[in-house]
C-alpha cells in the first residue's frame, strides 16, 4: 500500500508542479530554474536522517556530504533567486 | 502527540508554502515575496528534518551545513549575472550529486527491501547522471572545454552498451542488495559515464535545453531518493522541480522548431545548407543612425548572447532612455531562446533597470511590427532570420523567430559579416530596410549616445 500512496503523490504532484509553471511568464523563466535549485535541495530534510542516524562511519560520511550539497542548494539556490528577483523593477517603482 | 506526526504535518505546511510560492512566481510584482515564501517552507522542512526520532549525532549535520552554506552565500553573493547559465548548470550538479549521495547512504541503514533497492538505484542512477552531465554542461558553457558538438561513429553503439550495463547491474544488485555489492560501484560508475556520454554531442547553442533538462532530472532525482526513504515532502517538491524542467525543455524546443530526440542525439551544423544569398549589405555610420533615432517615434531592441558578452546591456538601456524622453516609444523583444538559458536576456535587462513592462514576448511584437519605426539588433542571429520562415532549405527552417525585416528600418549591430552560432547565413544582412552598424556593440551604441548628448 506505502507503495500505492506514494505514487499518488507523485502524480498529483506533477499535475499540479505542470498548472503551476506553464503560468510563469518567460521574463521569470531563469529565476523559475534558480528557484527550482533551490527547492531540489529537499534532499536536506532525507539528508539529516543518513548523516545523523547511522552506525556505519562511511554511511555517514556520505550522509555528510549530501547535507554540504544540498546546502549549497538551498541556500545559494534562495539567494540567487532573490538578487535576480530584487532586480525586476516596475517602472512606477523608479526602474526608469 | 509524536515528533513523527508533527514532522510530517509541518511537511504539508512547507508543501503549501512551496506550491505558494511558485504561483506567485507568475507575476514580477509579486515573485520575489513567492520566494521568500518558498523559503520559509524549505526552513520549515529543515527544522522537522531536524527533529526526526533517531538522529544521534548533530556534528556532522551542522559541519556539512556550515561547508554547503558558505559556498552557497558566496556563490549567489558573488556570481555575474551573465555568468548565471553556468551557476544553474552548478546548482542542477549539486541537486543530482545529494540525491545520489542520500539514496546511497540509505543502504547503510539497515534491512533493504527490493523496492528500497529499486528507489535506490534510481536515485543513484538519475543523480549520478545529472551530476556528470551538469558539470560538462557547465564545461561548455564557461567554455573550459570546447562547446562544440562531439559526435563520433559507433556513439549510439557505446550509448546502447553503457545502457544495457546499467540493467544488468542494476538487475544483479537489486536482486541481492547491500551496501558493499561490486554491483552498485559498477552501476554508480556507468551513470556518471552516462552523463558525460548525454550532454557531449550537444552543441553550445542547444545549451538552453540541457539546461532546462538536468533541472528537470535533478528534481526528479529529489523524488526517487524521496521514494528511497519514503518522505513526502522529497517527492512534493521533487516532482515540482521535475515539471518545471521539463515545460522549460518543451517551450525551447518549441522554439527551435526541434524535437527533443533531435536535441539530445543529433549535432546541429551537419545538416544541408539553405540557398546561397546574394546581395549588398548596406552599412551606417553612428552619425546617420543618430537621425534616423532622432526621428523614430518606435524603437525595438531585439537582444541575444551576443549583446551579454559584449556587456552591453547598460548602454542600451541608457539608449532607451534617451529615446523614450526624445518621446519615443520603446520595448525590448526577447526571443525564448535568445542567450544560453530561458529567461536570460530579461535578467540581464532587469539588471540594468529596464523596468519589466517593456520586455515584450515574441508572439507579443510580432503582430505589430510593422509599426516599429527603428528595430535594433544586437548580437541575435539565427532567432531572427528570415529563412527560417522563407527558405525551405534551410537547416532552421520553420522555427518561429522575430519578424524584425518587417519593421520599417533594421539595424543591425554586428562585429564584423560573420554567419550565427548555428552557421547559417542571415538574409537579414542583406534585407532593403537592413542598415548595419559595425563595429563593437557597445561603442556603437556609446557613439550614438553621445550623438545625442
Amino acid at each position: 500500500m506505502e507503495v500505492v500512496f506514494l505514487t499518488f503523490i507523485l502524480v498529483l504532484s506533477i499535475f499540479l508542479g505542470f498548472e503551476l509553471i506553464s503560468k510563469v511568464p518567460a521574463t521569470l523563466h531563469t529565476p523559475l530554474m534558480s528557484g527550482a535549485n533551490a527547492i531540489s535541495g529537499i534532499t536536506l530534510a532525507g539528508a539529516f536522517l543518513a548523516a545523523g542516524m547511522v552506525d556505519s562511519e562511511m554511511g555517514k560520511w556520505l550522509g555528510t556530504a549530501a547535507v554540504a550539497f544540498a546546502t549549497i542548494n538551498v541556500v545559494g539556490g534562495y539567494m540567487v533567486t532573490d538578487r535576480m528577483l530584487g532586480m525586476f523593477k516596475s517602472k512606477s517603482e523608479g526602474g526608469k | 502527540m509524536n515528533i513523527e506526526l508533527i514532522a510530517n504535518l509541518s511537511y504539508v505546511v512547507s508543501a503549501i508554502l512551496f506550491i505558494f510560492g511558485l504561483k506567485m512566481l507568475g507575476s514580477p510584482a509579486t515573485a520575489r515575496r513567492g520566494n521568500l515564501l518558498s523559503s520559509l517552507g524549505m526552513l520549515i522542512a529543515v527544522v522537522a528534518g531536524l527533529t526526526a526520532e533517531g538522529i544521534v549525532s548533530y556534528e556532522y549535520i551542522i559541519g556539512g551545513m556550515l561547508i554547503g552554506g558558505l559556498i552557497g552565500a558566496a556563490a549567489a553573493r558573488l556570481v555575474e549575472m551573465t555568468s548565471m547559465p553556468e551557476m544553474v548548470a552548478l546548482f542542477n550538479g549539486s541537486g543530482g550529486a545529494a540525491s545520489l549521495l542520500v539514496g546511497w547512504a540509505t543502504l547503510y541503514g539497515g534491512d533493504i527491501s527490493t523496492f528500497t533497492a529499486v528507489t535506490v538505484l534510481l536515485a543513484i542512477l538519475i543523480g549520478g547522471m545529472t551530476f556528470t552531465g551538469s558539470l560538462i554542461a557547465y564545461g561548455k558553457l564557461s567554455e573550459t572545454i570546447n562547446s562544440a558538438a562531439v559526435v563520433f561513429t559507433g556513439q549510439q553503439v557505446v550509448n546502447s552498451l553503457i545502457l544495457i550495463g546499467i540493467l544488468v547491474s542494476g538487475y544483479m544488485f537489486a536482486v541481492d542488495p547491500h551496501p558493499e555489492s561490486q554491483w552498485l560501484y559498477i552501476m554508480l560508475g556507468l551513470a556518471m559515464v552516462f552523463g558525460i556520454m548525454a550532454v557531449i554531442p550537444i552543441g553550445g547553442a542547444d545549451m538552453p535545453v540541457v539546461i532546462s533538462l538536468l533541472n528537470s532530472y535533478s528534481g526528479l532525482a529529489a523524488c526517487a531518493a524521496g521514494f528511497a526513504i519514503n518522505n513526502n515532502i522529497l517527492i512534493v517538491a521533487g516532482s515540482l522541480v521535475g515539471a518545471a524542467g521539463i515545460i522549460l525543455t518543451n517551450i525551447m524546443c518549441k522554439a527551435m522548431n526541434r524535437s527533443l530526440t533531435n536535441v539530445l542525439f543529433s549535432g546541429f551544423g551537419a545538416v544541408k545548407q539553405g540557398k546561397a544569398i546574394e546581395g549588398e549589405v548596406k552599412p551606417i555610420s553612428v552619425e546617420d543612425a543618430y537621425y534616423l533615432f532622432e526621428a523614430a517615434s518606435n524603437v525595438c531592441f531585439v537582444p541575444g548572447y551576443g549583446m551579454a558578452v559584449a556587456q552591453a546591456q547598460h548602454v542600451v538601456k541608457e539608449l532607451g532612455e534617451i529615446l523614450e524622453n526624445n518621446g519615443a516609444e520603446v520595448s525590448y523583444a526577447i526571443h525564448p531562446v535568445a542567450g544560453r538559458m530561458p529567461g536570460h536576456m530579461n535578467v540581464l535587462l532587469a539588471e540594468a533597470d529596464v523596468p519589466y513592462e517593456q520586455l515584450v514576448e515574441m508572439d507579443e511584437i510580432n503582430p505589430r511590427i510593422e509599426n516599429v519605426d527603428i528595430c535594433v539588433v544586437i548580437g541575435a542571429n539565427d532567432v531572427v532570420n528570415p529563412s527560417a520562415r522563407e527558405d525551405e532549405d534551410s537547416p532552421i527552417y520553420g522555427m518561429p523567430i522575430i519578424n524584425v525585416d518587417k519593421a520599417r528600418t533594421v539595424f543591425v549591430l554586428k562585429r564584423s559579416m560573420a554567419s550565427g552560432f548555428s552557421g547559417v547565413d542571415n538574409p537579414l544582412f542583406f534585407g532593403e530596410n537592413t542598415r548595419m552598424l559595425f563595429g563593437d556593440a557597445k561603442e556603437s551604441i556609446s557613439g550614438v549616445i553621445s550623438e545625442f548628448g
